[in-house]
């Protein structure tokens, strides 16, 4: 394309382009992304010592027959070696341009590692992955924001770093000021910025990308609610009017069951179901049952919380538990928390999330347990689910305490801790006002009174 | 169909590493990218700096006064009948875009970690825009070499060869290939190993005292040592650049050669070894 047409011109011959092209990928591209027997495997443990010195004196040592003076030693003796672990294991995928599929799994189950592929972040071990149009990859919003530059400024970096190119941003600069909200403050430096304009400022570039495929995780997450709201519609929008392909990873079923009609279920690196998200989700809220009266959360499963005050490890149940109650019973269960400070008081909150990703209610506990540094507390919890309508629920287990100045503060967060289905009391099911209770929500509430007047 | 169209689907097949796969096409596709890279990093440098873009002149300009003082002053060094502040000026000056565009190369990986780590782009286009952003620091710091050198030749103290001027933009070619292809390996080797950083900061001062920048060739009389200088493929373009510049200094065919087959080889080794090691560092790091 000519760079000195004028710009009128250029910006009309540019849509009649984009528009051929957008025929192109909907009409006559084979798929938008296709994986054939794709694997990665990563190497879990020590890579190199770090130094040279250290890998030449273990390869000297190796060489001779000697035990490397390099290899980690467990307390017992146990020679740790490197491991491998198959994060994804021959993955065969094809999505065609114009669907918005989801990707659900739990924690580990490497959605991370497949979007980590298809945006090209890193390689994969094995087979091959093949594109058809531009990639736009939303793993991080605001990746290459630079706290001294102003939001204009900012804009044409992150922007550039996505992939458009200087005259692309240049024809969307307004329409991407006027989505973030940000006005007048665009020519200030972003480290002035409160988070919520970062972020807004952030997801206004990505969001107004001419890319054919998105690629998203739980950017959503973010934000107030009003700008949620805005977000949402904004990817219904790319969605239904531009024909975009989109594949949207999120651990919130409302907002796959709102957004995708396809999704896909990982599990230990394998797709295990590919179809109608509705089933998909029930399917994942099946795989998350898994009864059992002991739960362990290793360090892992606790990823994506960074408060590392404390560590909840592990809850147990009675023995008769079977991961099932009646109505209107009540629940008791230990819980083994391991202080990595001193505190007099740590609070327990138990979220209780239903089948579709929403959490429908709190339970916090009303008095303080102590907790002592490096030592394991035991504590006791009684749960009343008298209000949980019959269904399926995952419980997020929350460790909290006040600060010294008196304000609230994380120590620990566990998601999809437990599962727990409220059993259907099938003699109550001739009443008529009982039915309604159960089938359309997930809480109980007091039978309202009414009488004649 | 359209050709213009055809030349705007973007097709991409994506691989197990290999080693040979050097995409030239893709770099300039996000040449806007290395455009903002170079910009972003002279809006970044002097911020909150007393002085701002006066460093870059003051900078080379101390230093330049320090060789004066020290080795020409102290030391008592032959220039080969050049006035000793444009010997080292103009040494100083080619030196420090050679060193320059090294280290801040060097550290691509390490301080680019985080961006690297969530989005792709052309991983090349960040090292490269260093070394645009230091050669445009080289054209101010010779900007303030040119009224020194005419005052000199007004004066009738140097004798430029003038029919060789055409000569320069290929010396700093390939000063910018063989900094680009070095930086480029010990950035990637860094990862693996730190302590290269080290090695480094001052494997350059090293190379530095193996080049003619604060001596001319002529006063190199160890034979031994002069085949090791001369083995160093910077000496040749450093002597070249002053051979031009102020008439002193010695041409050799077979030096520039030697050069020019370095530079390609190191800048397609480094950029291969870069992109081997681009593909998964973020599983290593």
């Amino acid at each position: 394309m000519n760079r000195n047409e004028t710009p009128a011109a250029t910006g009309a011959q540019e849509n009649a382009t984009l528009k051929a092209l957008k025929e192109y990928y909907l009409n006559e591209a084979p798929f938008a992304i296709q994986m054939t027997g794709v694997k990665k495997e990563y190497q879990l443990g020590q890579f190199s010592s770090g130094t040279l010195i250290n890998d030449v004196r273990s390869w000297w040592a190796r060489k001779h027959g000697r035990d490397d003076p390099n290899t980690k030693v467990e307390n017992d003796g146990r020679v740790i070696l490197t491991d491998r672990f198959l994060a994804l294991d021959d993955i065969n995928l094809e999505i065609k341009h114009g669907e918005t599929v989801g990707l659900i799994g739990a924690n580990g189950a490497g959605k991370s590692t497949l979007l980590k592929l298809l945006s090209r972040v890193t390689a994969p071990t094995a087979g091959r992955i093949e594109i058809y149009g531009r990639v736009a990859s939303m793993l991080e919003v605001g990746t290459g924001f630079n706290r001294e530059l102003t939001g204009r400024e900012n804009i044409y970096m992150n922007g550039t770093i996505l992939g458009m190119t200087k005259s692309e941003i240049d024809r969307k600069m307004d329409a991407i000021i006027d989505f973030s909200e940000i006005g007048r403050y665009i020519d200030t430096p972003v480290k002035r910025y409160s988070s919520g304009m970062y972020v807004k400022l952030a997801f206004a570039v990505a969001a107004n990308l001419d890319a054919e495929i998105m690629i998203m995780d739980e950017v959503l997450a973010v934000g107030d609610m009003a700008f949620q709201k805005k977000c949402i519609e904004k990817m219904r929008g790319i969605e239904q009017e531009r024909g975009k392909t989109i594949l949207y990873v999120s651990h919130n079923m409302d907002t796959i069951k709102r957004l995708c009609e396809r999704c896909i279920v990982l599990k230990q690196g394998k797709i295990i179901f590919d179809g109608p998200a509705n089933e998909a989700i029930a399917l994942y809220m099946g795989i998350n049952r898994a009864v059992a009266t002991h739960y362990d959360y290793p360090e892992s499963s606790h990823a994506r919380y960074n408060f590392r005050k404390a560590l909840i490890e592990s809850a147990d149940f009675p023995a008769s538990f079977n991961g099932q109650i009646p109505e209107n019973a009540t629940l008791s269960f230990r819980v083994a928390v391991l202080g990595k400070l001193d505190l007099s008081e740590m609070y327990l909150r138990l979220e209780i999330v239903n089948s579709y990703g929403t959490v429908i209610g709190v339970m916090n506990s009303e008095r303080g347990v102590p907790l002592k540094k490096n030592a394991r507390t035991h504590v006791s919890v009684v749960m009343n689910c008298a209000h949980l309508a019959p269904g399926n629920y995952q419980v997020n287990l929350v460790a909290e305490a006040y600060t010294a100045s008196g304000e609230w503060m994380k120590l620990d967060a566990v998601d999809s801790a437990f599962s727990l289905e409220i059993a259907y009391n099938a003699a109550a099911e001739e009443q008529h006002a009982h039915w309604f209770a159960v089938w359309n929500s997930s809480v109980n509430l007091e039978p309202l009174q009414i009488a004649q007047v | 169909m359209d050709k213009e169209i055809k030349k705007l689907i973007q097709h991409t097949v994506i691989e197990p590493k290999k080693l040979l796969h050097l995409n030239f096409g893709e770099l300039w596709k996000y040449r806007d990218l290395i455009s903002l890279f170079v910009k972003k990093d002279f809006a970044l440098v002097y911020k909150q700096t007393i002085l701002g873009p006066l460093w870059v002149f003051l900078n080379p300009l101390i230093t330049t006064i320090i060789y004066t003082v020290v080795f020409g002053g102290i030391a008592n060094i032959s220039t080969d009948g050049v006035p000793k502040l444009l010997f080292y000026m103009a040494g100083n000056t080619l030196w420090t875009f050679f060193s320059e565009a090294i280290s801040k190369t060097a550290t691509t990986f390490k301080d680019n970690a985080q961006v690297f780590g969530k989005i792709y782009f052309p991983r090349l286009t960040r090292p490269i825009s260093l070394v645009l952003y230091t050669g445009i620091n080289f054209a101010f710091q010779f900007l303030m070499f040119v009224p020194v050198w005419i005052f000199y030749i007004v004066r009738g103290e140097v004798q430029p060869h003038w029919t060789y001027l055409w000569v320069l933009p290929v010396v700093l070619l390939f000063m910018a290939a063989m900094a680009l292809g070095c930086g480029l390996i010990v950035s990637s080797i860094t990862i693996k190993y730190r302590d290269m950083a080290i090695v480094i900061t001052f494997g350059v001062k090293v190379w530095m005292y193996a080049t003619p920048v604060v001596y001319p060739m002529t006063e190199v009389n160890n034979e031994l040592l002069r085949r090791i200088i001369l083995l160093n493929p910077v000496t040749q373009p450093m002597e070249l650049f002053r051979f031009v510049l102020l008439g002193e200094g010695t041409l050799s065919a077979a030096g520039m050669i030697w050069t020019a087959v370095f530079a390609v080889a190191i800048l397609l080794f480094g950029m291969m070894y870069f992109n081997k090691v681009e593909k998964t560092f973020m599983d290593t790091i």
